[in-house]
């Protein structure tokens, strides 16, 4: 870790002021930078400390939904009544993640901007191009039992580890953020890249740019929602699969669905297609799994991920098939 | 730009202030064994992937190793060594040592700060990923093996503790209860 | 002069359940570990590993990093103190991976290249990443496989074997009614105690002082004499704590690397391996291929056993993980044939690790008696019956004591085997498929030379020095059981000092013998103790003190089959269409001679259990063919089972009574990890009729197995 220069700061003006110098880095919890700098794999110059923004808060908005804060932990996010109430999958993505302990550091805005666990990025000994744009991906011809189905490159194959985001994603949430000339906004369908050949370059955010904080719509559909999660131990790991579904089931067919998907790609990855080959129709086991088919046919997969089509699959059916009878009770 | 890369920091521990010098790279974790010799907080990983440098912040548990001691300046730190009532144990350490929750003792420090916090979360109606209906709706998970074993997932405990652990967390949760 | 006082103790401490000598200490955080002693004027050590898997190292380029801030010293091949590897010590050849800086070739990824001492662990931290290695890169050869070639059967000793024959395995096959044969593999895995390895040397008065965290204090300052030509008398080496161990605590590059900067800099040095660096230079558990091959009557009566087991070791040192060896205690057969062979590749050097041998071996061997136990529709536990020995299978030797149906018995009736519908894919539960499975398990009960002393103290009090380890096991406890007993008196008037090389020699805390051992040379000294009090005149200042040597007394043991015995049982929980599964319960019986301390000993058995659990469905090393390194070598790369996986897990005894044994006491250390994991694949493929013949039973391998009836891959 190389020796950096430390500015706690109390306002937003500040924070960008500080923020524009291209080696600073905002910080957060730290609980995804501060390792990355002890291993080598940023190097930041100057950390400009945000927790103490008022940017802490959870407040409906005046259309139903929620307004969170840049800086509200992961831990007071899934503790919120309304966002228990309102977003139970999201309460259980982020429930699902890390630890209490890092729960409780984490941050909404740090959490957007996670970067990969990749075994191949976090070891700075190895090439990978988005530590090294240009020095190859050794995870396709090696270890990629975690990595992406769907919508990778021949030049990166890395997953996002968020399990906050898959349900963000599912939600249609907007991220805002502040930049010196003027705040901006994102949906967070635009704000992960796509990789292509660009792969260090991750998010939509302009250079310097501060998340303030994301808006959740208003979607009565996620009061019935959920997040399920595979890994390989039963906590404390990240996902190898994992779904954010909600559904509004009347007389039988399908109303809304929404439908995301975690550990897949190189983002949350917000299943459209299924979803739309869905509404409108039975709600049957077998109308998911159609679904889920027409949404997974896009799957590339590599010699040892490809059991991650029929996990992701499975999930859908499972997920969507409990939504449905609770509906009809 | 050149940043000062070291500073005077003051951090209160246990309710004591300690004024120090540091390095902007040094960890809280490293400032609290190697300045203040504190050395109950335990370094197992160093990349928040253990808890067995758990403290509690401002009330809250904390990895200490992904916690810039820079940046805890002005918060409550609360160690292993601030947990007892004197000379009286805190009912998770009497309950730890009761049910021989713990063989190496490495992680033990971390994994007693957990437990507090964990009951604390608990009590104030926190949900877990193993609470089967989170909304509020369905009001407080009450804390079985499940819940706290879940709760307690972050400190791994290599030598396989985790069954008298767990014990220990559900008795000194009930004497807390009682108390 | 003071005379003894009465202090007698009513009670026998053994067998009853205490809590830890150091129990307050570990939980109010006073335990201190070795990197936790503070020293004035220490330097820190930061440890520079190759990042090539084989070639030579053609520059260390020092002088930019020499100029950061605070930075006192690079070591490397070219200007680091000489030691020399042509020795002998307690435990053997020591492993040229110890010998750090003293040429230029690299013979695997994470080979110490530098050691870059500073000031503080931050400016050391960052010299070390900074500093640049050049390499002449070679290339490499990592691929581990069943059968590849430079595959070859090591040496055997008197004591260790290679290979086993009895009979004409062939020709008993071909005359079975039932025959199963399989291949198991286990991947590599590593030992990760939550404490990484530290040592802090530095030289006091021409003595060298070395605070560590070891298995065997007169074992490391023995080697460390040996490596760097120092008479023995001149080297202490303590370690109060530790913070685990399993295998992986013994003479590893740290220490060497502190000692070397402490001479060259004339000052304290500590040397912390960081977590990464712990998963290439503390050793390992060599992945496995095992071949089993069983034949038995309809009956269920063995003719035939063949277990061929193969593992990896380095090009420096050969490890052998002797997987094959566990079937030679456990089942005879007409004919019989094991064998352990071995290939080197450009890896670290593998060692012992928790049950080395055994838990893979069991596995294999465990898992071929469940599948020949389907074949033949018979009861698992029958066909254990069916096939017990009443002498050793291949030595022939008597058992010295063999419970191992005792426990079956004890374990099914607790367990609610009889209940059991041994048709596989039955019972489901939600979304989840409900199985229970059982395995046999045994670890041998070893026994090494030990001394002690055992001071009666003027205040009437006692004190007993012995070189013995705390590694978790709770040894520092059980041993002032042993002696309060041994000196009839109450514990509380024992001190009980151990981990100081200064005390004399001992045997590791290993190979589940330091119990044992040590207490065979406390027992002996304090009877000889209460011996020279009863003579009466009492006590000077200085108190009166015996030292015991059982060189001679365990030499002259008969030659037994020693070893404790257990029966493992597992229920697990298996969802198909995630590939998750959960182990619901877990119950362990054992027959494992006397137990001294019931309180610890159960948390050592279930710690084993935990163990065999996370080896059944998460531990896995992944080594990168292309780089020869490993891939996600940290704790979240490396899974070990948190505390969510795993469930309520009992373990308990039959009575098992050794009258040949003048201690009675079998180790406990390993036995609970060994049949652990078969327990569980056998469990796995009772809920869903598909046989997991490869570790660990990831999620994954479970979605690809549906439907599948042959096994999985």
């Amino acid at each position: 870790m190389r020796e950096f220069g430390y500015q706690r700061v109390f306002d937003v003006p500040d924070a960008l002021a500080f923020g524009a110098d291209p080696e600073a880095r905002y910080l957060g919890g730290g609980t995804n930078l501060v390792d990355l700098m002890k291993t080598g794999v940023d190097r930041p110059a100057l950390l400009v400390d945000v927790r103490e923004l008022p940017l802490d808060r959870i407040e409906a908005t005046d259309s139903g939904g929620l307004r969170i804060g840049a800086t509200v932990t992961n831990s007071d996010l899934a503790a919120h009544p309304e966002v228990r109430r309102r977003y139970p999958a999201l309460a259980q993505a982020v429930l699902a993640g890390a630890s209490g302990q890092l729960r409780n550091m984490a941050t909404v805005g740090g959490n957007l901007l996670q970067r990969t666990r990749c075994g191949y990025f976090t070891d700075s000994s190895q090439p990978c191009n988005k530590r090294i744009p240009g020095s190859g991906c050794p995870a396709i011809k090696g270890e990629h039992r975690n990595h992406a189905i769907l919508g990778a490159s021949e030049h990166c194959v890395a997953v996002h580890p968020s399990d906050m985001s898959v349900a963000l994603a599912a939600f249609d949430a907007v991220v805002h953020y502040e930049t010196a000339d003027g705040p901006g906004e994102l949906p967070l369908a635009e704000f992960y890249l796509p990789v292509g050949d660009t792969p260090h370059l991750e998010t939509a955010l302009p250079s310097g740019a501060l998340i303030t904080g994301i808006t959740l719509p208003p979607a009565p559909v996620a009061a019935d929602s959920r997040y399920r999660k595979v890994r390989e131990r039963a906590s404390y790991a990240f996902a190898i699969g994992s779904v954010a579904a909600a559904l509004d089931v009347r007389d039988g067919a399908v109303r809304e669905v929404r439908l995301a998907f975690g550990a897949v790609a190189s983002r949350p990855w917000r299943a459209r297609e299924a979803e739309r080959v869905l509404t409108g129709g039975p709600a049957t086991p077998h109308a998911f799994a159609d679904a889920a088919d027409t949404e997974l046919a896009a799957a590339e997969v590599l010699p040892h991920n490809r059991y991650k089509v029929a996990l992701v699959r499975n999930l859908v059916v499972a997920m969507l098939t409990e939504l449905a009878e609770e509906a009809a009770r | 730009m050149a940043h000062s890369t070291a500073g005077v920091i003051t951090l209160t521990v246990n309710g004591e202030k300690h004024t120090l010098p540091v390095d902007h790279r040094t960890t809280l974790l490293d400032a609290l064994r190697e300045r203040l010799d504190l050395t109950g907080t335990k370094k197992g990983c160093d990349l928040g992937q253990c808890g067995a440098c758990t403290v509690l912040l401002d009330g809250r548990r904390a990895v200490s190793c992904l916690q810039l001691a820079v940046a805890a300046e002005g918060r409550e730190i609360t160690t292993i060594e601030g947990v007892s009532d004197g000379e009286r144990l805190h009912p998770v350490q009497q309950a730890f040592l009761d049910l021989d929750g713990y063989q190496c003792g490495y992680c033990t420090p971390g994994q007693i700060c957990s437990a507090i916090a964990v009951i604390e979360e608990h009590a104030a109606g926190w949900p877990s990923a193993a609470t089967a209906d989170v909304r509020p709706e369905a009001g407080p998970p009450p804390l079985t093996a499940d819940e706290i074993r879940e709760r307690m997932s972050g400190n791994l405990c290599r030598c396989g503790a985790y069954v008298s652990i767990v014990q220990a967390v559900a008795q000194a949760a009930d004497a807390e209860g009682a108390a | 002069m003071t005379t003894m006082t009465g202090t007698t103790a009513t009670a026998a401490a053994v067998g009853t359940g205490h809590t830890r000598v150091e129990g307050r200490a570990k939980v109010t955080g006073a335990a201190r570990y070795a990197g936790e002693i503070p020293f004035a004027e220490l330097a820190h050590g930061w440890l520079v590993l190759s990042t090539i898997a084989r070639g030579r190292i053609r520059s260390v380029e020092s002088g930019p990093v020499m100029s950061m801030p605070g930075i006192l010293a690079v070591l490397h091949h070219g200007n680091a103190p000489r030691v020399t590897t042509d020795y002998t010590g307690l435990l053997g050849r020591p492993d040229p991976t110890v010998a750090v800086f003293q040429h230029d070739r690299v013979p695997c990824a994470g080979w110490p290249v530098a050691l870059v001492v500073a000031e503080t662990s931050e400016q050391a931290r960052e010299a070390a990443a900074a500093l640049v290695v050049r390499y002449d890169d070679e290339p490499h050869d990592v691929a581990f496989s069943a059968g590849r070639p430079g595959t070859y059967t090591p040496e055997s000793s008197p004591r260790l074997q290679a290979e086993t024959r009895k009979g004409d395995v062939e020709a008993e096959l071909a005359a079975s009614a039932v025959v199963v044969d399989a291949e198991y593999t286990t991947p590599e895995e590593h030992h990760t105690s939550l404490e990484p390895h530290a040592a802090m040397a530095h030289w006091d008065g021409g003595r060298l002082e070395v605070v560590d965290s070891n298995q065997g204090s007169r074992w490391v300052a023995e080697d460390l004499a040996q490596l760097f030509s120092l008479d023995p008398a001149s080297v202490r080496v303590r370690s109060e704590h530790v913070g685990g161990a399993f295998g992986s605590k013994g003479v590893r590059p740290h220490q060497v690397c502190a000692v070397m900067a402490a001479t060259v800099l004339h000052r304290p040095v500590r040397v912390v391996l960081t977590r990464r660096q712990m998963f290439s230079l503390v050793g390992y558990r060599s992945p496995t291929a095992q071949r089993v091959r069983l034949g038995a009557d309809a009956d269920g009566r063995l003719r035939a056993v063949d277990h061929q087991a193969q593992n990896l070791t380095s090009t420096v040192h050969e490890f052998v993980e002797r997987s094959a060896a566990y079937g030679r205690v456990m089942y005879d057969a007409d004919a019989h044939h094991t064998v352990d062979r071995v290939v080197a590749l450009d890896v670290p050097t593998p060692t012992w690790m928790r049950a080395p041998g055994e838990a893979p071996g069991s596995f294999a061997l465990e898992s071929a008696l469940d599948e020949l136990a389907e074949k033949c529709g018979m009861d698992p536990i029958a066909l254990r019956e069916r096939n017990e020995p009443d002498r050793g299978p291949v030595s022939g030797l008597p058992f010295s004591s063999r419970n191992l149906l005792a426990c079956f018995r004890e374990g099914a009736r607790r367990f609610g085997w009889a209940d059991r519908d041994p048709r596989p894919g039955l019972r489901r539960e939600g979304r989840w498929l409900l199985g229970t499975g059982t395995a046999a398990a045994t670890f041998p009960s070893g026994v090494a030379p030990s001394t002690a002393a055992v001071t009666a103290e003027a205040d009437g009090t006692f004190t007993v020095r012995i070189t013995a380890a705390d590694v978790g096991t709770g040894a520092r406890t059980a041993l002032t059981l042993i002696a309060a007993d041994a000196l009839h008196v109450a514990p509380e008037h024992i001190r009980m000092r151990i981990a100081d090389s200064d005390f004399g020699q001992a045997m590791v805390a290993g190979g589940s013998m330091g119990t044992r051992s040590w207490a065979w040379a406390i027992t002996t000294a304090a009877g000889e103790l209460r011996e020279r009090l009863a003579l009466g005149g009492g006590i000077p200042p200085e108190g009166i003190t015996v030292r015991s040597d059982t060189t001679e007394a365990v030499g002259a043991l008969a030659m037994r089959e020693r070893h404790s015995f257990g029966a493992q049982f597992a229920e697990v929980a298996v969802d198909v269409s995630s590939g998750e599964v959960r182990v619901r319960r877990m119950l362990g019986i054992f027959a494992a001679g006397r137990i001294v301390n019931p309180l610890t000993a159960r948390s050592q058995f279930i710690g084993g259990m935990t163990w065999g659990l996370s080896m059944a469905l998460h531990e896995e090393a992944v080594r990168d063919q292309a780089s020869g390194a490993l891939v996600g070598a940290d704790l979240a790369g490396y899974h070990f089972a948190a505390n969510a996986d795993v469930p309520l897990i009992e373990a308990d005894w039959v009575d098992d009574t050794d009258n040949d044994d003048p201690i009675g006491i079998k180790g406990i250390g390993e036995i609970g990890i060994v049949g652990a994991a078969a327990a569980i694949a056998n469990a796995v493929w009772h809920a869903t009729g598909v046989r997991h013949r490869h570790l660990p039973i990831r999620p994954d391998r479970v979605l690809l197995a549906v439907g599948g009836t042959g096994g999985a891959g």
